[in-house]
């Protein structure tokens, strides 16, 4: 099932894995993930959106081949913190990030950083499935001709690579000229993975992928998660609670906070570890109030 | 589960009110106002098709315009259709490209800045400024300059498309949604980019349409072309030198003349521009429907 990775991503992923510092996570569980390279080092960040301050002061690191999983009530921001890991707010007039958030060492809203490389490297996946209306094909070969990939033969080695990854081959090898509106509500949102897996990127940002779908669509793409976290990294947000844990390696938990003095309302990240602790042993009373249902 | 006859009643009738009586006259008035508009129409088609189909012939289509005195049987109107197709068709040319680009700066790069409601609120402006004041405008900076020829014609009908190929223009990119641009900017994308693989060709049949819709109004155009192009009653190809002629010159020249065969003359290039404009609303609706089909 797995596709043999390309060459070339074999050596980047092997040099990477040589350049590994030492593994510098918290330690507060039995057990370690991934490789323990940090992705992303959040170092108390606010974004605003005009004068409006949606998140206040977030701290936390994500970590290589893990599923890292937001959760938290409506309106904490968690999208928000999300859609900031690939400038996605760029997109949002009057939306703006102060404080330092780092990409791999690199800060992400340096001066010459591009928003356009970032999202290059930085894939995203939405809430509703939004394929292009065009066919399945074009759907996933689009990433890789707008990198400059015209070579037919290769187009479609990535098209059915992308589809395997994502578990819709069998289902539409027989009709990638069809036209990807034509897909049922799951099929598009695995049509979405695949077209994001298409363009290799390193990270890949999920927006509450499974809210538009049925039990079995969103087992099948709690699977694929797992089965692609090997070569990527994940971090997903979730209102589903059942579904951080069953797929999320570390966990963090958002809640808003309220100021009654100035009637104003921030999104703060109030705990954040491995995802088996926050469930089970959380140490912020309103992490736990939250998880066991009493809030929110 | 028994039923239970002890229940009582549950009346679920329309409660006695004025609702009812209310719909049935907003239906009568309604349909009174449909054929109300129905009337002119019809009356309109009824009467240039039963004067000027006798004429209509491929002698009548590309003969040249013969004196007023002569019988409806000598001659046509070949000059006039000449002449609209040149100078409609060279309109286009210069309003549908300037009119698609300023709709898409409208929408995908100005967004809501000052040059673009700038922009916007001239463009309101000029689809106020009655053709007869375009005509002058033309008359005064390009004919007094170049003389009567098919160019000065074509601005003023550019000039009077302009504005409509941008507003339709602009609200068919504006129903493009904003999933899909974040689609693409997720993978990577530059904004001429998204604009030109998702944006432009979800739109296309929308913008396609409302072009045509223009054109066809433009081709009917009278006033601004009397003071641009003048009429002549021999086939002028040279959109760039010498005075021409155009369907609805012809008609205003020859229906005000007091002589029958004229007058039919008139008739019959009432009808063929009636043909031309059926003709293009036919292909909009075409193109938009396909386009829609594919699209959606």
């Amino acid at each position: 099932m797995e596709p043999t990775p390309e060459p070339n991503v074999v050596a980047e992923r092997q040099a990477r894995a040589a350049a590994r510092p030492q593994d510098t996570r918290p330690q507060d569980g039995a057990e370690s993930y991934g490789s323990g390279t940090t992705i992303f080092d959040a170092n108390g960040i606010s974004i605003y959106y005009g004068s409006f301050r949606a998140v206040t002061d977030v701290k936390l690191s994500i970590y290589e081949n893990e599923i890292t999983a937001f959760i938290g009530p409506s309106g904490c921001g968690k999208t928000t913190v999300l859609r900031s890991l690939n400038r996605m707010n760029d997109l949002v007039v009057g939306a703006r990030v102060e404080g330092d958030v780092r990409y791999r060492g690199t800060p992400l809203y340096g001066k010459d950083v591009s928003p356009i490389a970032v999202r290059r490297k930085i894939g995203m996946v939405f809430q509703k499935p939004n394929p292009f209306p065009k066919s399945i094909y074009d759907n996933i070969a689009y990433g890789p001709r707008i990198n400059g990939i015209r070579n037919k033969k290769r187009l479609d080695e990535i098209v059915e690579k992308s589809l395997i990854q994502a578990a819709l081959w069998d289902e539409v090898k027989h009709r990638l000229k069809a036209s990807a509106l034509g897909l049922s509500g799951g099929q598009a949102q695995r049509l979405c993975i695949a077209r994001t897996l298409a363009v290799e990127p390193d990270v890949v940002l999920m927006d509450e992928p499974c809210s538009a779908l049925d039990p079995i669509a969103t087992s099948a793409i709690e699977d694929l998660m797992k089965e692609i976290k090997s070569q990527y990294t994940i971090v997903i947000v979730t209102h589903n609670m059942q579904q951080a844990t069953r797929v999320s390696d570390r966990t963090a938990f958002f809640s808003v906070l309220r100021n009654e003095e100035s009637d104003t309302r921030t999104g703060v990240l109030v705990e954040y570890g491995q995802t088996q602790q926050i469930f089970e042993d959380p140490h912020d009373p309103r992490t736990q109030a939250y998880v066991t249902g009493r809030m929110g | 589960m028994a039923t239970t006859p002890q229940q009582p009643a549950v009346d679920l009738r329309e409660p006695a009110s004025w609702r009812r009586t209310k719909n049935q006259i907003m239906t009568v008035l309604m349909v009174l106002a449909m054929l109300l508009i129905l009337v002119p129409l019809v009356f309109v088609l009824y009467t240039v098709i039963s004067k000027g189909a006798g004429i209509i012939s491929g002698q009548f289509l590309t003969a040249s315009i013969p004196p007023n005195v002569l019988p409806a049987s000598i001659g046509g109107m070949g000059p006039a259709v000449v002449g609209t197709l040149e100078i409609t068709g060279l309109a286009t040319l210069m309003a549908v490209p300037l009119g698609v680009l300023g709709a898409i700066y409208l929408n995908e790069y100005g967004k809501n800045n000052l040059l673009s409601r700038f922009i916007g609120f001239f463009a309101d402006v000029m689809t106020g400024v009655p053709s007869i004041v375009m005509g002058l405008f033309i008359f005064s900076i390009w004919t007094l300059h170049f003389g009567f020829n098919g160019v000065g014609g074509a601005f003023a009908l550019a000039c009077l498309m302009l504005p409509v190929v941008i507003r339709s223009s602009q609200q068919m990119l504006s129903l493009v949604p904003d999933p899909l641009r974040e689609a693409s900017y997720a993978l990577g994308s530059t904004r001429s980019r998204v604009t030109l693989t998702v944006v432009l060709p979800t739109a296309i049949g929308g913008i396609v349409s409302g072009a045509l819709l223009a054109v066809a109004r433009a081709a009917g155009e009278t006033a601004p072309l009397l003071f641009t192009i003048l009429t002549v009653t021999t086939t002028n190809t040279d959109v760039f030198n010498g005075a021409n002629t155009a369907l609805p010159a012809q008609i205003f020249a020859n229906a005000s003349s007091p002589y029958t065969g004229a007058q039919a003359r008139a008739w019959g290039a009432a009808l063929t521009l009636i043909v031309i404009a059926f003709i293009l609303l036919v292909v909009a609706r075409f193109i938009t429907a396909r386009f829609t089909k594919v699209g959606r």
